[in-house]
């Protein structure tokens, strides 16, 4: 691109943001609207007919879906020391750190192959009744972001981190950028995991 | 920062362009292909009804699964295809970065995948008329469940399908376009000096970014209940029928405002420079587009009053229905206000311009009855309905659009739209949109129900308005008619010579930096060969004391 844009890298003062990161949290905000109608049409349908949602509930894998839950936050903190090596300088900390990150996310979608393996083998599919409607619906959405999330970050791990040499400056912000959505995906589990699998 | 220093391939510069100005064009091009394909989709429908079922012959043109599918698509193509894209991806694209004073969109390369995606979109939309034996969706551009999920054949795959696409198209386009009016205003272009279509563009995305993904994941649901079986929407297998209808206006009433607002912002701007005064309550009017586009996520349910959701529900959302009617008011006002004592110029788009005022009036408070629980019982579903709301959008929405393009032709091009041609599309469409809008509404208050194939012919309470539907026919064809001088003016304006007496960049002689800064046809990529600073309000015309009548922006 020959012409530049403006506050591509450095902050505008008056908004205190860079362009990227507006447009990063703007992206979120939709989404939260993606999964807020997901909840809410769960909450509809289950005080609709509760019983499918009570029985199916009792047949999820909590402890598989704690185990998930901890990965998923671990990853999260290690993409926090991930950036922060970036504001540091550190280059190969930021490869040691986004190394476990991709680590983790990957980890949990094995984890989560065995539970979703577990149910469809058993008959449990979304057509069964409701509750694995809304089962597959929202973890399998969650699952997907996941998999968005792993291949951006597996880019920015091997790839993109040629951008390092010629303008780190906004290489750590697209580091920000990214690790804003991940933590992002994250929130979205500690919400899915206890509407779902808890209460 | 000025024009490109290397020559570009031929698809880098006009197909997978990254330049907002051609990407602009591109949207417009593609949506003005779209509204001519809705508006004959719907001539098929209006000589159905005209002359095929009212003369008894009973030699239909069309079936009455292929009238569905014709009236579903008319709608989806028109609203998601032709005006949203019109007003937002062309106008919004083309105008934002040279109204703001930036080099291009902030994500330039996210400005084309927008692009690109609605392209695919529409495509699909297309492809599902070309399935063979089998029609396109046709379950209303509505889709509710469960005739959308129990209709046959693959239209309605093709219409989700393509409505994802759509859907992840104007995520992008409205991102880009909050983060370029927040991020790059030039230097001294502050909140209060911002044209009000910049305001109207801004609300309007926000509509778009957060209203959509309901959809989006009604969508979701919807599919899976046609391909994998499962009953979201399905009252047998613990479903709710009316979560897809609720998830449904969650998007759809807030998209009326992404349809009337950058259209009250075209308006706005063409009023002010052909009045040569400042907008009367240009605060007033910002401040009322936020609070329109705030209430229009609290007042969807209005559009299901007869769904048994209950009196407690249909009491809230009677009261925000009457509530957002009032910035709406405001706007309109505002700008009738702005007329008084002003030297009125009634060029072409002027005129386009100050009928949508009237227009859309009559199209809001004929809205205003359907707002009401009560009256709602009778004319819901009637064709007052689609009278109403094609007031709002076709002489209201449309009529600015082709505001916008007489009035911007000149900015894209360089050369001005022939006037006499101009004036004889506007005083037509003017009649033929009335001749066809206007019986809508005696039709619709004897009860006369929308969506029929045969167009109430076995109604006994019909009988005496169903002389109305060849007039409103006929109309129709006029209409289309008056468009040809449109689309001949427009073709023959663009590949004419350039007339020596259009040398001037600034022939409307505006203030804002889009016709003050730039050339007109503007430079290459990057806009502006100088990087303006603003050091007043969009609206200085005849300022006292100054020597020309209009004050531009960046004139210090």
């Amino acid at each position: 691109m020959d012409i530049e844009i403006p506050y591509n890298v450095e902050e505008r003062k008056d908004t205190g943001l860079y362009n990227s990161k507006l447009g990063i949290w703007l992206f979120l905000a939709s989404e939260i609207m993606l999964f807020g109608a997901l909840f809410s049409s769960y909450i509809i349908l289950r005080s609709g007919d509760p019983l499918p949602f009570l029985t199916g509930q009792a047949k999820l894998n909590v402890p598989l879906a704690t185990l998930n839950t901890a990965v998923l936050i671990l990853s999260s903190v290690t993409f926090v020391m991930s950036w922060v090596s970036l504001k540091l300088k550190d280059i190969s900390k930021f490869k040691f750190y986004m190394g476990i990150t991709l680590l983790c996310s990957v980890l949990f979608l094995v984890i989560k192959y065995f539970e979703y393996e577990s149910k469809l083998s058993n008959g449990y599919t979304p057509s069964y009744n409701n509750f694995y409607a809304v089962y597959f619906t929202i973890t399998g959405l969650h699952a997907i972001h996941i998999i968005g999330g792993i291949i951006v970050n597996a880019y920015f791990w091997i790839p993109g981190l040629k951008m390092w040499k010629t303008e780190p400056e906004r290489f750590t912000n697209r580091i920000e950028v990214a690790g804003l959505y991940w933590h992002f995906v994250d929130l979205v589990w500690i919400f899915v995991f206890p509407s779902i699998y808890l209460l | 920062m000025s024009q490109d220093s290397h020559k570009e391939s031929f698809i880098s510069k006009y197909i997978f362009s990254i330049d907002h100005k051609w990407i602009g064009i591109q949207y417009g091009i593609t949506s003005l292909f779209f509204l001519l394909f809705g508006f004959i989709l719907m001539m098929i429908m209006r000589y159905q009804l005209a002359y095929n079922v009212n003369t008894g012959l009973e030699q239909d043109l069309i079936s009455p699964d292929m009238y569905n599918a014709l009236g579903a698509m008319h709608g989806t193509i028109m609203v998601f295809l032709g005006v949203v894209p019109m007003v937002v991806g062309a106008f919004g694209n083309y105008l934002v970065p040279l109204q703001v004073g930036a080099p291009d969109m902030a994500f330039p390369k996210l400005n084309m995948a927008s692009y690109w995606l609605y392209f695919v979109g529409g495509v699909i939309m297309l492809a599902s008329f070309f399935v063979p034996d089998q029609l396109p969706a046709h379950s209303g551009w509505t889709s509710y469940v469960p005739l959308a999920t129990l209709s046959s054949g693959p239209g309605q795959t093709f219409w989700l399908c393509g409505m994802f696409f759509l859907i992840a198209s104007s995520l992008l386009g409205s991102t880009n376009i909050i983060v370029t009016i927040v991020q790059l205003r030039v230097e001294g272009l502050t909140w209060m000096r911002l044209p009000f279509f910049i305001w109207t563009q801004l609300v309007t995305s926000f509509l778009l970014l957060l209203a959509f993904p309901p959809l989006q994941a009604a969508a979701i649901f919807q599919l899976c209940d046609r391909l994998i079986g499962t009953g979201f929407f399905d009252p047998y297998a613990g479903g709710s029928v009316l979560l897809y209808q609720h998830l449904f206006w969650f998007l759809a009433h807030p998209e009326v405002y992404v349809l009337i607002l950058p259209a009250l912002g075209i308006v706005a701007e063409i009023i002010a420079n052909n009045i040569r005064k400042p907008l009367w309550g240009y605060k007033s009017m910002v401040y009322s587009s936020i609070w329109l586009g705030f209430m229009s996520f609290i007042v969807w349910a209005h559009h299901m009053f007869l769904t048994g959701m209950g009196t407690t529900m249909s009491s809230f959302f009677m009261i925000t229905t009457m509530i957002i009617s009032i910035p709406s008011v405001v706007i309109l006002s505002a700008l009738f206000l702005s007329l008084w004592g002003g030297k009125i110029r009634f060029n072409t788009p002027m005129l386009f311009a100050l009928s949508f005022l009237p227009m859309f009036g009559i199209g809001g408070l004929t809205g205003l009855p359907l707002g009401l629980a009560t009256a709602d019982i009778h004319l819901h579903d009637t064709y007052y309905v689609i009278g109403h709301f094609h007031y709002v959008v076709a002489p209201g929405t449309i009529f600015a659009i082709f505001a916008g393009i007489y009035f911007w032709f000149p900015k894209i091009s360089g050369k001005t739209m022939n006037e006499t041609l101009g004036k004889l599309h506007f005083w037509g469409s003017l009649v033929c949109m009335n001749g066809i809008f206007m019986p809508m509404f005696l039709q619709g208050l004897t009860g006369l129900s929308r969506r029929m194939a045969n167009g109430g012919y076995d109604y006994a309470h019909a009988k005496d308005v169903l002389y109305l539907n060849e007039i409103m026919s006929i109309s129709a064809f006029a209409l289309f008619a008056f468009q040809l001088l449109f689309i001949f003016n427009f073709f023959w304006t663009l590949f004419r010579k350039r007339y020596e007496t259009e040398t001037d960049t600034n022939p409307w002689q505006s203030t804002t930096i889009d016709w003050t800064d730039t050339t007109s046809p503007p430079l290459g990529h990057g806009n502006f060969d100088v990087i303006p600073t603003v050091y007043r309000g969009a609206y200085e015309y005849s300022v006292e004391g100054h020597n020309k009548d209009y004050y531009p922006q960046t004139e210090e």
